[in-house]
This record gives C-alpha cells, structure tokens and sequence, in this order.
C-alpha cells in the first residue's frame, strides 16, 4: 500500500502570459495549506504532484488563437503524460483554451458573441458531478454554484455530434445559469452553444472550465464555492483508488 | 528553393461569426445595403524553403492541420508561388 501524502501537492503551470498563476499559489499555500510549485512552460518535468493546473491568462499572448502557441510549449508533453495516466487535471480559462487546443478536451472555445469582455460573477449549474470525481465529487447534481468569469473568448463550440455525446456521457458538467437555474440566454455570458461552461474527459479527471475557481476561495473577496472544488481535489486524493494513484 | 504561401483561414460553415455581423451591420449602416452575410478571417503569409513544389504544398498542408488552422472551427486555403525576390517580402516596411 502506498502511503498517501497528507498535503496535496500541485503544480501549477506557467506561460508567458499567464496571470492567475498567484491566485492559485495563494489559495493552495494560504487557504487549503497544501504544497505547490510554479512549473515554468519551458521545463519538462512536472516534478513530484498529486494535481496539475492550468491557470488562466494569455499564454503566448493569444496569439493566432487561444492556446494554440502553449499547446506546443515542452511542458505540455508532461501534462499530456500526467493526465493519461490518470492524474488530475484542471484548466481554468486559459487553462481550458489550451486544453482544447492540445486535444485534451473536445470543442473550441471562441470570441463572446458580444464581443466583449466579460468580467463579473456568475451562476453555474452543477451537473453530473460524478464525471469528473477528482474535481466535483463535493458537489451535488443540479446544485448552484456562483463563480467569477473574466475571459473574452469564451463561447464553447464544438459540432452538433460532440455536443450531444458531451451530454449523453454526462461530461457537460458546468452550464451557465440564472439565480434560479435556468438556462435563459441573458445567464450565458459567452454564447456557449448549450450553455456550456465546463466540460470534462471521457475518464473523468481533466476538468476545463471558463470560470475562475480561485477567485472564489475566500469570503472576503466574495464568495467560496470555488473552494469547493479544491476540496472535492482532496477529499478524492485520500480516498482514490490504488489504480490512480500517482506514477510519475 | 525559396517559396511563400498566403494561408486563408476560415470560419466553418455554421460556426457563427460576431465579428463579421459587426463588420456587416457597421457597412450597412454606412450606407451599404447591399452587404449581406460578412465572414471574417486571417490571412497568414508565411516564407519558407522546400526542394519542390510538391515537397512545398505538403509542408503547407502539415503546417495548417498542426498549427496555423484549428479544425473544430476553421478551415485552411492557401496559393502557394516560388518566392523569386527570396527575402524581398521581410524587407517591405510595413
């Protein structure tokens, strides 16, 4: 039996361009007291981690289009490796741009339909949380969560028959909502087709959503249902199955 | 030899383009009434070397399907010619 570690530890992925690095840092050190490192794009190894995230930000500048540059920075050879061997993954914003655009996650995700930024809170509908148990496994199906947005390119897109196998799978685990659930299209901040604001793999442990979680981690700044999933993270790490437990 | 390729990206049909209906409703509202559904794009021009021309357009094809064009929304044309003034196009000040 493999000893499991008491504190998490995570490693949190850095591009040029990348800004939600800190916040991470600060919610994994300051609130949930785990251990983390900020891995730099251009190394290869993500050291010795029980999580990986990918922050939000503009790695590479957004250039060409979200995601497109970082998905060939060397790290991401690592990632790739990390979360096939059923390491869990999350993206968040950026993050979940570049994860679609290394193939990790179906879709694409583009310009707002308004052509705005969008920067505020927002209500999320929790579905199928156990698709993704590593990240959700602390929240319940068809509960409200309320978390900040912050992205310009944001409207998740993907061809009517991924789209319907995303849901038919319960891999749709996100959906912009208003306070009372609905998914009016005033509650969608992006024009996502079906309200998608976060998906997951077919094996459950690579999260992207557009919501920032981190943002989310202390009452002072607003709210703290992004805790929530981090602390899905852990409650998972001390009870995952041997099969998953670290490789690297 | 030296060549240089102009690649057109593209949105995909049925891929909805806000920024072209901007574009489209600013054109009219000018006056154009005419102006039907706009669609938006890049264009990239990339110069590079590559023994022939079937040698070039292959290296064009894995450039866009790798990197220059994301599949799930976009597609990828592009004119392909010998680059004859070799290094002129870097030299035009923009």
């Amino acid at each position: 039996m493999t000893m499991v570690t008491a504190r998490p530890r995570v490693a949190i992925v850095v591009f040029p361009g990348t800004w939600s690095e800190r916040d991470f840092a600060h919610v994994a050190s300051e609130v949930l007291g785990w251990e983390h490192r900020l891995v730099w794009h251009l190394e290869a190894d993500l050291g010795a981690c029980d999580a990986v995230v990918l922050p939000g930000g503009f790695a590479h500048g957004d250039h060409l289009r979200t995601g497109a540059i970082a998905r060939f920075s060397p790290i991401m050879a690592a990632v790739t490796a990390f979360a096939a061997a059923g390491g869990p993954v999350i993206g968040s914003c950026n993050g979940f741009q570049i994860l679609t655009e290394a193939g990790m996650l179906p879709g694409a995700l583009m310009r707002n339909d308004h052509l705005e930024f969008r920067c505020d809170w927002q209500w999320l509908r929790v579905e199928r949380p156990e698709s993704a148990p590593a990240w959700l496994g602390e929240l319940a199906d068809g509960e409200l969560i309320r978390l900040p947005v912050s992205h310009g390119e944001g409207r998740y897109v993907a061809d009517p028959a991924t789209l319907d196998e995303l849901e038919a799978s319960g891999r749709v685990v996100l959906r912009y909502a208003d306070a009372t659930g609905a998914l009016a299209a005033e509650a969608n901040p992006n024009g996502s087709e079906r309200s998608i604001a976060g998906i997951v793999n077919a094996a459950g442990n690579v999260l992207g959503l557009m919501p920032h979680p981190e943002r989310a981690a202390e009452a002072e700044v607003g709210g703290t249902d992004g805790l929530r999933i981090f602390r899905s993270l852990e409650r998972w790490l001390q009870h995952r199955p041997a099969s998953a437990e670290r490789r690297l | 030899m030296r060549w240089l390729v102009e690649v057109h990206v593209a949105l995909r049909q049925g891929i909805s383009d806000p920024e072209g209906q901007t574009i489209g409703s600013a054109l009219r509202s000018l006056g154009y009434g005419s102006v039907g559904n706009v669609r938006t794009g890049k264009l990239i021009r990339v110069p590079f070397e590559a023994e022939d021309s079937a040698t070039a357009e292959a290296v064009v094809a894995e450039m866009c399907q790798r990197l220059l064009a994301n599949p799930v929304m976009e597609t990828a044309s592009w004119d392909l010619r010998a680059d004859e003034q070799q290094g002129a196009e870097e030299a035009v000040p923009s």
